[in-house]
């Protein structure tokens, strides 16, 4: 069993025995799709123009709600001292750590999106539209929401800062999903967006972990 | 093995120790004191790479320790303030994970590992269910497991009862004895049998400024 593989599985196993972690991104998605409604019209012609959108901001700030938990844990029991004078590899490391983070968070409001679309009225045709550009757009915010958190890790208070730091580079990740949505409920082809959330996820897999680590080593360094 | 080389290091405007030199060879230990706050865990942990903030030279085997960094923490036991060790794993999956993070803790297997920090019967018992001093025992497990040279213990006693610290002077004795280097600091009075410690103030360090 490789490296990265054991990192996962480990912090999956402290996710799940505290289940805060799962449940509260899970939690905020689901009122969010219950709130809606009642606090804007029950009307399902206002509702479904304006459900990309909402679906997509209510799983964006569900995953950054969840963030900052990434290495908080970690930093305050010594485990992050222990990883980084340990000769593995802190890229791995850090891999695992967002890749866990996406499991709980991206990955779980993906899968339970379609009950959202239903409550806001969104089209049929828009639902796989959904489901496609969360399973490719969520991993990217998980990628630059680690960033933030590694940041502000040292900071008793970071919440708001990471807020600052990572939101402009969640915009774009924004645009494109809601977009994707708004053109497959409208029966237009999906691919070019999908190809664009693509592209975001691969520049973000291949450069944010290094900016990470720096920031991971910066934070408990200093 | 390890040698420091005019060593200074400030704090919040205030200078923690200047000028701070010393060589460790092999079969040596080295206690580090002095008051709280002068600075003991800061130079541990420039030693071992965790803080940057300071100015002057640290060789690992003659090489400066900035190119050597990998094969320092291949050889590198720390264990710091914080145990490490996760409040809602059990004793068994924090073990687990220890020797998944660091090859050197190949010593032992797991059962042997908890049998020997008195935690056998306890392993299926969450960290948070057990005592401050259990809790230490895990995290101190490293020692039994280890087969790294270099030990650098921060304040390894505390919360342990005069058994637990009994049993851990007798690793460090052998440790040293069988050819590695222990650098801690502590405010028990440690006993090596056939071994003189050798002491270093950090008081004086900076009085002498």
């Amino acid at each position: 069993m490789s490296f990265l593989v054991a990192a996962i599985r480990r912090d999956l196993l402290l996710a799940f025995r505290r289940r805060n972690d799962i449940v509260n991104p899970l939690a905020f998605f689901l009122m969010v799709g219950v709130m809606f409604p009642l606090g804007v019209s029950p009307e399902a012609s206002v509702l479904s123009a304006l459900a990309p959108g909402v679906i997509w901001v209510a799983a964006l700030l569900a995953c950054l709600l969840s963030v900052d938990g990434i290495f908080r844990t970690d930093f305050d029991d010594g485990s992050l001292e222990q990883m980084l004078v340990s000769p593995q590899s802190l890229h791995q490391l850090v891999m695992a750590k967002v890749i866990c983070h996406w499991l709980i968070s991206g990955f779980c409001l993906a899968m339970i999106s379609p009950l959202l679309a239903m409550m806001l009225f969104l089209p049929g045709e828009g639902v796989m539209p959904l489901v496609l550009s969360l399973l490719l757009g969520t991993p990217a915010l998980s990628m630059f929401g680690a960033i933030g958190a590694a940041l502000t890790v040292g900071l008793r208070k970071g919440g708001v800062l990471i807020a600052l730091l990572v939101l402009p580079l969640y915009i774009p990740v924004l645009i494109f999903g809601s977009g994707t949505v708004q053109a497959g409920a409208m029966g237009l082809p999906i691919a070019g967006y999908l190809a664009l959330l693509g592209a975001i996820l691969v520049f973000s897999t291949l450069l944010s972990p290094f900016a990470i680590v720096a920031a991971l080593k910066i934070s408990v360094r200093s | 093995m390890l040698e420091v080389k005019n060593l200074f290091c400030e704090r919040d405007e205030r200078v923690l120790f200047g000028g701070l030199g010393f060589t460790v060879n092999r079969g040596e230990v080295l206690q580090i004191e002095g008051q709280n706050g002068s600075g003991k865990t800061t130079l541990l942990r420039i030693l071992c790479g965790l803080t940057e903030a300071y100015e002057g030279d640290i060789f690992w085997q003659g090489r400066p320790i900035d190119e050597v960094r990998e094969a320092f923490f291949h050889a590198l036991l720390y264990v710091g303030h914080l145990a490490g060790v996760k409040a809602a794993m059990t004793a068994e999956e924090n073990l687990a994970w220890m020797m998944r993070l660091d090859p050197m803790l190949n010593k032992y297997s797991i059962a042997e590992a908890l049998d020997k920090v008195g935690l056998y019967g306890y392993e299926d018992v969450p960290c948070y269910a057990l005592s401050a001093g259990q809790q230490r025992r895990v995290g101190l497990a490293r020692l039994y497991l280890s087969t790294a040279p270099i030990w650098i213990l921060d304040e390894p006693f505390t919360a342990l009862d005069k058994k637990g610290v009994a049993e851990k002077e007798a690793l460090i004795a052998e440790h040293v004895n069988s050819g590695g280097v222990v650098i801690l600091t502590t405010h028990h009075n440690l006993q090596i049998p056939g071994k003189s410690i050798r002491y270093m103030n950090l008081d004086q360090q900076a009085s002498a400024q």
